[in-house]
């Protein structure tokens, strides 16, 4: 049996109200009216595809043992890099084997469901035996249009593997189609569409009913043995024009998100997924549509496994979890869509040494440190001598992980002087429930909730952004957790 | 045992620039200034000088590298000139280069001469630290407010001040070094504000505020060392070295949870050592005056307890009292400290030793500045790096052998 063994999911913390753009820019648009409901979900200015991509999985391996993973693939459209595998980035953070087989798929809003079936299809072959997927989206409308209300951040995760299951993979169709309905060259930073009434009755009213009906025939199954159907499918006129269809009644359709999240390209069907399986039972039949120069169909069955992963935060842990921001201009900013005054502290970048970062990529991507086999203190970075004033025993360290650590705040500040996108800098002296102490910057909270003795996580973030030589630099920042979750 | 640089050198003359945002003096200027000063107090030429320690903390920026600025500047005539740079200890780091150089006998007039100059740096506070190579990956974008803004988040958590009250405590030790700032013309800020003002000032680094913070300026300052038994060919008020000390947290605090992450354990221990190095029982009873190294109020706070002048915790009681006032028992910050006289970081160590060196000699400028009683003994302090791995210098220095 291959399937579903493990599933994750992220969304950000921040939620901006549709409203709140309609308020800035629906003089310029006032047909987005029609769009303008509901909440997306905005990944902070130090999130992107890949860091989010790792938060899924985060939540994705909660208890399971990193070095039984044998492949990543990691599907976004938005991936940071197109030249660098961003599947490799993501391996490196998790602290994954080096000897795995990793893929970036990307470029079409389906490349998710693919990377699915294709990490289903390694693990049937035989010669893997547990694949990670992680799939994320941060896809960016221009100001005053559509897809910039319907567009929302998110990442799902799933480990596919043969053991434990607890959805069975049971069948897949697909059908590719080069309908130019969205797209986006290497040149550009927004996405571009055609006229959305001819997406919605030539692409997703016509292509997604073609492969659901295609599926249904090659299994010879009806829309009915579904409990649930995930059908990627942002427009909600479009949806409802395929449900008529199909025939798929209102109790069997996954809401789409659109409402809380917005639409998160390739991550979309699979955030989708996570959240049906949050409330599958054992025997239900989920169908899984991916939508995107074609469509890709997936059919799923739950086994009785499904209680044991139910302790993820999830859709609907992380769908709780949420700060409105309510200001439509730092949302520019958190996307780098309006230049700000950065001063000279955030100007003066001095360059990234590559071979120091690959030297010390343990250090650097997966937070790992060392822990003294003679005092058993845990330390960061990694020490030759030991850090213990009562030790200092040399060369007598063990890697030790910190990524997955509870720590508390010893110390803190709200810099106003240090350079930040989203003022004031906060950062502190982070002490661990199980020895080792850190500096670290503190994420996704505000600078008046901070305390002493405060519980925090350890979350990687995009930490910097050096456009003028082409790098992206990731390390791991403090978000504090309710002391319930700690 | 080691014996120690107790009584076996002297300082003959100083110079001080005036400090501030000296928009049109060139780091050349300063070097001459201070220079010229102490060269004239001492009644020396610079043909007599043997050796040459130049301190300097930030060389990226027009001041320059190693000790050509310094040779270049005085036309040092082909003699050792070396830099030094330690933080912000530089200035004092470059004082007990020339000590331990006249004390071995190696030479026998040695100049020490720091010389920062911020204000071209287009930075308001300091420029960003570069800490070594890896440092940028994993620190956060510390800054020197942003650092101790931290241990007075800590403070006030452990010994139960409120947000306000640990402000108020912290703006009442502002309070008294502008008041003392005020008085001196030669210090960058003039200004005295109340304490209200000062509470509600905007905030730097939570919860510092502008006024929690020092002045970041431009100056320079200059010592001339000769052997102890010597000194009284040169002068007749010859001020004695009885201790120079340096010590440097190995990122401890940094890394290792024995840190309480408030009290600076290399000042502790500097102040320990530098105290047996001079002979000094009981320093609150003992020494007269001190400059310390206020480049926050919080700093100035703690280095009160880790000097063990304050009772651990109690600081804020002496602060209160006015004990570390002009007039008080140990007064500090006599000349406005780092807070009002401003902080070019390879001058500060040796602009306070300027300060100690006139008070101890009767000396201070204008008079209603002179501590009252004769003070002896004065102790300067320094610390710089990263909190949890500060390096800290505690020197002292007497009138009498």
């Amino acid at each position: 049996m291959v399937g579903i063994t493990s599933y994750g999911a992220y969304i950000p913390r921040y939620r901006l109200k549709r409203k709140t753009i309609f308020l800035a820019m629906g003089w310029f648009n006032s047909a987005t009216a029609g769009v303008a409901r509901g909440e997306k979900a905005v990944a902070n200015y130090d999130e992107d595809s890949v860091t989010m991509a790792v938060a899924a999985a985060q939540d994705c391996l909660k208890g399971c043992v990193r070095d039984e993973i044998g492949g990543l693939f990691l599907s976004s459209t938005t991936a940071p890099y197109l030249e660098r595998q961003n599947a490799a980035i993501c391996a490196a953070a998790l602290a994954l084997r080096p000897d795995i087989r990793t893929a970036d798929f990307g470029a079409s809003l389906k490349s998710g469901t693919t990377a699915l079936i294709t990490a289903c299809d390694a693990v049937k072959a035989g010669d893997i035996k547990n694949f990670l997927v992680c799939a994320a989206d941060s896809r960016q409308g221009k100001p005053g249009s559509n897809m910039e209300h319907t567009f929302g951040d998110g990442a799902a995760a799933f480990i596919v593997g043969k053991d434990n299951v607890i959805a069975e993979l049971k069948g897949s169709y697909s059908i590719t189609s080069d309908i130019i309905d969205y797209r986006r060259t290497q040149e550009e930073k927004f996405i571009r569409g055609w006229e959305e009434r001819w997406i919605r009755d030539e692409g997703y009213m016509k292509i997604i009913p073609r492969a659901v009906n295609g599926l249904l025939e090659k299994y010879g199954l009806k829309i009915d043995d579904f409990a649930k159907v995930v059908i990627s499918c942002p427009m909600g006129g479009a949806l409802k024009g395929i449900c008529k269809k199909v025939g798929i009644a209102p109790t069997q359709l996954q809401d789409n998100l659109m409402n809380s999240v917005g639409d998160t390209g390739s991550a979309l069907p699979l955030m989708m997924l996570v959240a049906a399986l949050e409330e599958a039972k054992p025997g239900d039949k989920i169908l899984v549509v991916g939508y995107g120069n074609g469509s890709d169909v997936l059919f799923f069955e739950v086994t009785d496994q499904i209680e044991k992963a139910k302790d993820r935060i999830g859709i609907k842990g992380h769908l709780e979890q949420k700060k409105e921001l309510d200001n439509y201009a730092k949302y520019l900013v958190y996307r780098d869509l309006i230049p700000v005054e950065k001063g000279i502290r955030g100007e003066e970048t001095s360059p990234i040494r590559l071979s120091l970062m690959y030297r010390e990529g343990k250090t650097l991507t997966a937070l790992m440190g060392s822990r003294c086999k003679v005092c058993g203190t845990p330390q960061y970075p990694k020490q030759r001598v030991c850090i213990n004033p009562d030790c200092g025993a040399i060369d007598q360290m063990d890697d030790y992980y910190f990524y997955d650590r509870i720590g508390r705040i010893k110390s803190f500040t709200a810099d106003r002087l240090a350079f930040s996108i989203d003022p004031p800098a906060m950062y502190g002296l982070i002490d661990f429930d199980e020895g080792g102490r850190l500096y670290l910057d503190i994420t996704d909270c505000d600078p008046d909730s901070l305390k002493v003795g405060m519980p925090v996580r350890m979350s990687l973030r995009r930490r910097y952004g050096d456009k003028g030589r082409g790098i992206y630099a990731y390390f791991w920042k403090a978000v504090p957790v309710l002391e319930k979750n700690v | 045992m080691a014996s120690g640089i107790k009584n076996k050198v002297a300082i003959i003359g100083m110079g001080c620039t005036q400090f501030g945002e000296l928009w049109d003096k060139s780091s050349e200027d300063l070097i001459v200034e201070a220079y010229k000063e102490a060269a004239e107090d001492a009644g020396i030429e610079t043909k007599d000088i043997d050796a040459a320690w130049f301190g300097s903390c930030f060389e990226e920026i027009n001041v320059g590298r190693g000790g050509i600025p310094l040779a270049r500047a005085l036309k040092l005539p082909n003699i050792p000139v070396t830099r030094v740079e330690n933080f912000c200890t530089t200035g004092t780091e470059a004082l007990r280069g020339a000590c331990y150089a006249v004390a071995s006998g190696a030479c026998e007039i040695a100049l020490a001469l720091g010389c920062e100059k911020l204000k071209d740096t287009g930075f308001g506070g300091l420029p960003d630290l570069g800490t070594g190579e890896e440092s940028k990956f994993y620190y956060p974008n510390l800054t020197a407010p942003g650092m101790f803004a931290q241990i007075a988040n800590a403070y006030f958590a452990k010994y139960g001040l409120s947000r306000e009250e640990g402000k108020r405590v912290l703006a009442r030790i502002s309070w008294k070094s502008h008041q003392n700032g005020a008085m001196n013309p030669r210090a960058h800020l003039h200004t005295t504000p109340s304490i209200d003002d000062m509470v509600n000032a905007p905030i730097i680094a939570d919860p510092l505020g502008l006024f929690d913070c020092c002045g970041v300026s431009d100056g320079a300052a200059a010592a001339i060392v000769v052997p102890a038994d010597k000194a009284k060919d040169f002068r007749p008020d010859p001020i004695y070295v009885k201790a120079l000390q340096i010590s440097l947290t190995p990122a401890t605090g940094i890394g290792h949870q024995s840190w309480d992450g408030i009290h600076l354990e290399s000042t502790r221990v500097a102040g320990l050592k530098a105290y047996e190095e001079a002979g000094i029982k009981n320093p609150r009873e003992e020494i007269n005056l001190m400059e310390l190294h206020d480049c926050f109020s919080i700093s100035e706070l703690i280095t009160y307890e880790s000097l063990q002048i304050s009772p651990m915790g109690k600081a804020r009681d002496d602060v209160e009292s006015g004990f570390y006032d002009l007039d008080g028992k140990i007064p500090c910050q006599s000349d406005g400290g780092l807070k009002c006289f401003g902080h070019p970081i390879g001058a500060s160590g040796l602009r306070m030793v300027y300060e100690v060196y006139k008070q101890l000699q009767g000396k201070a400028e204008p008079k209603e500045r002179q501590i009252k009683g004769n003070p002896r003994l004065g102790l300067t302090h320094n610390h710089g790096g990263i909190c949890g791995s500060l390096v800290c210098s505690v020197a002292i220095f007497g009138n009498e052998l």
